[in-house]
């Protein structure tokens, strides 16, 4: 993985002593709270009803054991023991004291960590493929790319103020694990006929309350030019985006509204200016940057370990793992592992400094010492020898992240929600938990299939919603009760939709009766089991769902929720924020 | 009023008109004297305001310097406003300003300028600050030097970090970890 050099450890040291000094100059009221509040942001920090939150850094979601046993050291000395995952791959501490924050970047910059634009309006972390450099269908390693972003927007001068937050991310692979048309700007990194490597670009993708599908503004960019392109992007939307409204400044409201013609016209004439001059990116800036992302090691196997298949044959917890949290890794006798943090009864995302020393030794033991965040708030080792997979496996399943549930229905993505979030209409993580405490059977999942969850405590979407297959939203709170609404049919990947509402909104307690529903239609509906319920919902639409859902009243004991499901106070919320807002 | 100028902090005689309410672009008294008018001033005056070689001309965040066109070069003081310090429109402002109207007079930030911005605004080609006058000159000063590198090209470094200096790879990198 990237390794910093002195300039980049002399930035980051700067930018400790930067923040310290402006953390001095806040305690003693030389910095007003408005003042302060953007600096703060932009070192990844937002303040909660009863303390801080502090958002790191996970440049495109890769982390070395070496760094994920800082963060276990984070969660000890600072915080409450644990730290969560986001959708954005990175990580957040929850109860920290603002005196001591100037003490953790010092310790981040350590490890070549920091917390810079992980908040405020501004380039944010770049986000990736989890299977980056393993994965079978990867065209080019987006990593060099991503790295040489991180860095070209890392204190990018001109940007840093910019109308409204801006995410970029970035793919290499045929198919799309990055969403990258849910992005400010998507990059799709790929060759053409001439076997020339270039960007597909996207722009004006996000969720939210207004929900985009990213449109493309350049169909192949060649390699040297995507630094200044993004430039001009960016310059174009920091001048023309609105400010008068925060829920209209992201920049797909500024491209709905001139049309995506007519942006890519003022982005190229800007972009003239700028064509081969001399932020064109150079043949050994890439190879110095590609350095870094080299295949590891490798040993030479033979094909793949037969006597996994008898362990399989044996033992049905782990066929179940092998099947659905194991991939297949480009190089002979290697395998890509998922660690679920998904366990059903746990918030997703949660990990305990005790896992994050554990999974970082087991890294070191098995995966060369790497580890990545995946935007389902999992966690992958890349490289696994096959003829470790038997022992890994057991090593996971006493740490609890062996759940054999990878892509399946109880792999929900969740934002906080309402315990933890002051913006949330309703809670997110208890929902989640119903939901996969209602459906753990496994069996039952398996006959389910290929099918993604996301739960959002209100329309800002940090759950993505739009995009689950069932997406689920916090609307309102009334009479005691939280209402959600249910969309089906949104898709992230190369086939990118977003989800369309079924029907009223409903109850805590009727929504996994109301997934039980929908999941009854896709069974009855489906042509066979390879048909997923994404195809079966494009297939036959709305309607049937729909009619299922609402034909019957929900039992009685479900018109109501009970005491132990019923909101919790606003004022007792937890301080916390949301993964991607 | 005292600014800072080439890192240094100075007096100055320049004064900034702003119209006050009721006051249009038309009709507002531009006094005699170094004066630092409004854009739309400039526009509605341009005639009067031709004949003087003490006038400069201030941008606020919501318009566009191309819109001067080849009056851009009659100028030794161009001013962009910040209305609030987060607003950032202002560093395009000045961005285009300098790098596609080749602006080569003073730029002066003014309005709500503060300590924490001034090593970026200095980048995008600012080279005279006004602070708020609530805040310590001296205290400001030292913003200029919160960083002592940088990656990207902007006004003040018109090459990217990776032209500039020899930068290893993954081998020597390699040594300097652990
Ligand atoms: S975390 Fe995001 S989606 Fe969830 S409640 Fe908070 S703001 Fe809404």
């Amino acid at each position: 993985m990237y390794c910093y050099d002195e300039y980049d450890q002399r930035m980051i040291d700067e930018r400790v002593a930067q923040y310290r000094d402006q953390v001095r100059r806040r305690l003693s009221n030389e910095l007003t709270e408005t003042e302060f509040l953007p600096l703060r942001l932009q070192n990844g920090l937002y303040m909660q009803i009863h303390g801080y939150m502090l958002r790191i850094a996970v440049p495109y979601g890769l982390i070395s054991s070496r760094q994920m046993r800082m963060f276990a050291h984070i969660a000890r000395k600072y915080d409450r023991g644990y730290g969560h995952f986001t959708t954005r791959q990175n990580i957040q501490f929850n109860w920290l004291k603002l005196e001591e924050t100037p003490d953790i970047l010092a310790d981040l910059a350590s490890v070549q960590m920091h917390a810079i634009q992980t908040s405020g309006n501004c380039v944010r972390n770049i986000t990736s493929d989890e299977f980056f450099g393993v994965a079978h269908d990867e065209i080019v390693d987006p990593r060099p790319y991503a790295e040489i972003l991180r860095q070209w927007s890392t204190f990018h001068p001109e940007f840093a103020y910019l109308p409204r937050k801006f995410k970029i991310a970035i793919s290499g692979a045929k198919e799309d694990r990055a969403a990258i048309l849910a992005h400010d700007i998507g990059l799709s990194v790929t060759k053409n006929a001439q076997g020339e490597v270039g960007f597909r670009v996207f722009v004006g993708g996000g969720l939210g309350r207004t929900p985009i599908i990213g449109s493309e503004i350049c169909e192949f960019l060649p390699w040297p030019h995507v630094l200044t392109y993004v430039e001009s992007i960016l310059r174009i939307y920091n001048q023309l985006g609105r400010r008068d409204n925060k829920h209209k400044a992201r920049i797909k409201i500024l491209v709905k509204a001139l049309g995506i013609e007519e942006f890519k016209r003022l982005v190229e004439e800007d972009w003239a200016d700028l064509k081969n001059g001399p932020g064109t990116l150079t043949r050994e800036e890439v190879d110095r940057m590609s350095s870094f992302f080299t295949d590891p090691e490798y040993e030479v196997l033979a094909g793949n370990d037969s006597s996994l298949k008898a362990f399989m044959a044996d033992n049905r917890n782990f066929s179940h793992w092998m099947k659905h949290n194991v991939r297949p890794h480009r190089v002979p006798g290697y395998a890509i592992v998922v660690l679920s943090v998904k366990k059903p009864g746990n918030a997703p995302g949660d990990v305990t400094h005790e896992q994050m020393d554990a999974v970082a030794d087991l890294a070191d033991r098995y995966s060369f010492g790497e580890m990545r965040i995946t935007h389902k708030q999992n966690l992958v080792f890349a490289d696994i020898k096959q003829t470790d997979l038997i022992a890994l496996w057991h090593e996971l399943t006493k740490l609890e992240l062996a759940s054999p549930n990878i892509g399946m229905l109880t792999d929900i993505i969740s934002c906080p929600g309402a315990e933890f979030c002051t913006l949330a209409n309703a809670r997110s993580i208890p929902l989640s938990k119903l939901i996969a405490e209602r459906f753990e059977n496994l069996d039952f999942q398996y006959d389910i299939g290929e099918i993604t969850l996301n739960i959002s405590g209100c329309m800002n979407a940090c759950g993505q919603h739009h995009i689950g297959n069932i997406g689920i939203t916090g609307v309102e709170k009334k009479n005691h009760e939280e209402w959600y609404q249910i969309s089906i049919g949104g898709a992230e990947g190369n086939d990118c939709s977003l989800g369309k509402i079924l029907g009223p909104s409903l109850i805590f307690n009727q929504v996994p009766e109301a997934i039980d529903r929908i999941l009854q239609v896709y069974l009855r509906e489906r042509a066979d089991e390879g048909e997923r319920f994404i195809d079966v919902v494009r297939r036959i639409g709305h309607v049937p769902f729909k009619d299922h859902v609402y034909a019957t009243d929900f039992p009685d004991e479900l018109v109501k929720s009970d005491d132990k499901n019923t909101l919790i106070p606003a004022q007792h919320a937890v301080p916390f924020y949301s993964p991607r807002f | 009023m005292m600014i800072i100028r080439d890192r240094t902090i100075v007096g100055d005689d320049w004064q900034v008109l702003r119209l006050r309410d009721q006051e249009t672009p038309e009709t507002t008294m531009v006094p005699d004297g170094k004066i630092i008018v409004p854009f739309k001033v400039w526009l509605a005056q341009r005639a009067t305001l031709l004949q003087r070689n003490d006038i400069g001309v201030w941008f606020a965040s919501d318009e566009r310097p191309e819109d001067l066109a080849e009056d851009v070069h009659r100028f030794t003081v161009i001013a962009v406003d910040f209305p609030k310090f987060s607003d950032g429109r202002g560093y395009s402002i000045a961005y285009n300003l300098r790098a596609r109207l080749e602006y080569s007079g003073e730029l002066r930030a003014i309005g709500d300028v503060l300590r924490d911005q001034l090593f970026y605004l200095r980048r995008v080609g600012f080279d005279v600050f006004e602070p708020r006058p609530d805040r310590k000159i001296d205290d400001a000063l030292k913003g200029l030097d919160d960083f002592s590198e940088v990656y990207q090209i902007s006004f003040d470094q018109k090459q990217p970090l990776f032209r500039r200096v020899v930068r290893q790879g993954k081998s020597a990198a390699g040594l300097q970890d652990d």
